[in-house]
């Protein structure tokens, strides 16, 4: 049934899409605006001061790839990109372990004691020692200025142990009965049976997990004095941020060849360098972050 | 419960009480430990005697932060910056969803939809990077603020204190207005068609279905939202604070998790701080709880 559409909300159309049209521009036009500059000549780039929409150049200026070339060879970021790629690497796995095995104990309805478990997690979420004592704990255990701490800080989220539980207990409870009359232990059960068959929450899981650990910087500059410690971006902060002098030896990378002229150029191309794996990732993978949204706001 | 049961149980479920330790001994070191490790907000903390060794004050490290120049500023800055980012950045997400729901062209809804998300997965350093470089000396909308006339002269606007809640608030809204309003959509997708129908046929145009259908349907959504925000009403996060601000701002600009953080890990006043910790968070307690039972007498949505 087609209805004639009346003047007015006809008008109300054109409206809303210039506004949804303005709302994407604005959007983008910031990161637009660094890819832009970040390919553009150092000297005329020092220069402007305007949005950049296309790559600036002048004559005997041209367009360049001088800012990677100078971001690649910089040493600090080279380091920090490993650290994060650690962090993020075994953070993710870790926690995938962890967070499936506290969903399978939580998950088992025949126990007698498992449901105090969900209780001692879930009162987590409205209860904490806050900064202080949480970095007090950490210093008595000897970890701050480690690797560790960088792991084990907001490894086990409950949030994610929730949806897990919640989509193991969706399983058919026949098929780990019948594994279990053959003799499966806990472990077989939990690893062949039970996680192929949540490969989506996980997937969600995991992805939530390694964004959020690749974007992190707070949990580093609380936790760690030592540089060669230190994550991408807190080298990006020092690069981009920082106004206390770091700045020139973030940006030189540890070498003595500061050239104010391209302070700019390589601040960003270190924005790309660094935003590069989750854009690459992103247009793939924001339907499954949609969807973790929707089974938070389900469960939650 | 009986010794049997409890023993039975045991005796079957022994290695799923295995598997759980690991997870139980990860919350009671990182999670309870800390909560215990609060008493340090009642001691005079010295490095030497530690949390059981340092010498108790009672409330005196609360009663200190009062008193203090700083209680005032750091109230009114962080329920400032608070209370205007809910003004703003509450409402957002829910008129670009109701927005968005109007597109009826299904591939430009999903193609600004996707392009609204992406600012939400950029880093907050990267982000606070382009803010300070838009907004700096010669930066881009410093330009394009000076050529509308609305600054006088080229200025780094980060060094400005009436800008600073500006900057903070909408720079967030455009981190979030996308990715914020997925939840809306998502209510709003099972709002029952047939509603419409009835409605149309009643002959109620557009704006009066919005206005008697589609709000009253995402409603409970829109409190249980909006009950979670005020449970965070003064843990306005430093993650951005700290990043943005500098001494010539910190008058506008520090807010109680800034002041914790610089108080208690770069000045090493552990117990001050704690206490300044513990005070905010019952404060956050004391407005979810309040929020929850009002909403839960007068619109029959709540959290609890």
């Amino acid at each position: 049934m087609k209805i004639k559409e009346t003047p007015s909300r006809i008008v109300f159309r054109i409206i809303n899409t210039i506004l949804m049209l303005i709302l994407a521009f604005i959007c983008l036009l910031p990161l637009w605006h660094v890819l832009m500059a970040s390919f553009s000549n150092p000297t005329v780039l020092s220069q402007n001061t305007g949005v950049v929409f296309w790559p600036l150049s002048s004559p005997g200026h041209p367009a360049t790839l001088k800012g990677y070339q100078l971001v690649l060879r910089n040493v600090g970021l080279a380091r920090g990109y490993a650290n994060t790629i650690f962090y993020v690497g075994v953070g993710t796995l870790l926690c995938l372990f962890f967070v499936s095995i506290a969903a399978y104990c939580m998950s088992r309805r025949k126990t007698l004691f498992m449901k105090y478990l969900v209780v001692l997690l879930m009162v987590t979420m409205f209860f904490n020692g806050g900064l202080i004592p949480t970095y007090y704990v950490n210093k008595t255990l000897g970890i701050v200025n480690t690797r560790w701490v960088m792991i084990a800080m907001g490894l086990i989220g409950v949030f994610y142990v929730i949806i897990l539980k919640t989509s193991f207990q969706q399983l058919p409870a026949s098929l780990e009965e019948s594994a279990q009359l053959d003799g499966a232990g806990h472990m077989t059960v939990l690893l062949k049976i039970i996680l192929p068959l949540s490969k989506a929450t996980l997937a969600v899981i995991a992805l939530f997990f390694a964004v959020g650990k690749w974007n992190e910087y707070l949990t580093a500059i609380i936790y760690l004095n030592n540089r060669a410690l230190y994550p991408l971006q807190c080298y990006l902060r020092e690069m981009l941020v920082d106004s206390s002098g770091n700045q020139e030896i973030a940006i030189s990378g540890d070498a003595d060849t500061y050239n104010e002229d391209f302070k700019k150029l390589l601040q960003y191309s270190t924005i790309i360098y660094a935003t590069l794996p989750i854009l690459a990732i992103y247009p793939f993978v924001q339907k499954y972050f949609v969807k973790g949204v929707m089974i938070g706001s389900i469960k939650g | 419960m009986r010794l049997v049961d409890i023993k039975k149980d045991w005796k079957k479920n022994k290695s799923v009480y295995f598997l759980a330790i690991p997870i139980v001994i990860y919350f009671l070191i990182w999670h309870y430990a800390p909560i215990v490790g609060l008493l340090l907000g009642f001691e005079e903390y010295s490095p030497r005697g530690g949390i059981t060794g340092s010498e108790w004050i009672g409330v005196k490290n609360f009663i200190d932060f009062f008193k203090s120049y700083y209680f005032g500023r750091l109230i009114k800055n962080t329920l400032i910056l608070s209370i205007f980012s809910i003004v703003i950045n509450f409402p957002a997400p829910i008129i670009l969803a109701l927005l968005l729901n109007e597109l009826e062209n299904k591939i430009f809804k999903k193609v600004i939809q996707t392009i609204s998300y992406i600012p939400h997965f950029i880093s907050t350093v990267v982000i606070c990077g382009i803010v300070i470089d838009f907004l700096g000396y010669d930066g881009a909308f410093t330009s394009i603020l000076l050529n509308m006339g609305l600054i006088k002269e080229r200025q780094d606007l980060l060094a400005l204190k009436s800008a600073f809640r500006p900057i903070f608030v909408l720079s967030g809204t455009w981190q979030g207005i996308g990715y914020g309003s997925i939840i809306y959509l998502a209510a709003l997708s099972s709002v029952d068609q047939e509603l419409y129908e009835a409605a149309k046929i009643d002959g109620a145009g557009r704006w009066r279905q919005t206005l008697h259908i589609t709000l009253p349907s995402i409603l409970p959504t829109i409190i249980i939202m909006f009950i979670l925000t005020m449970g965070n009403l003064l843990n306005v996060s430093m993650e951005k604070i700290i990043l943005l601000y500098r001494p010539v701002t910190y008058d506008v600009a520090d807010v109680i998790s800034s002041f914790v953080y610089r108080r208690g890990l770069q000045e090493g006043a552990y117990g001050y701080s704690t206490a300044v910790g513990i005070f905010n968070s019952i404060v956050n307690m004391a407005l979810m709880f309040t929020t929850n039972a009002i909403s839960a007498k007068y619109s029959e949505t709540s959290l609890f």
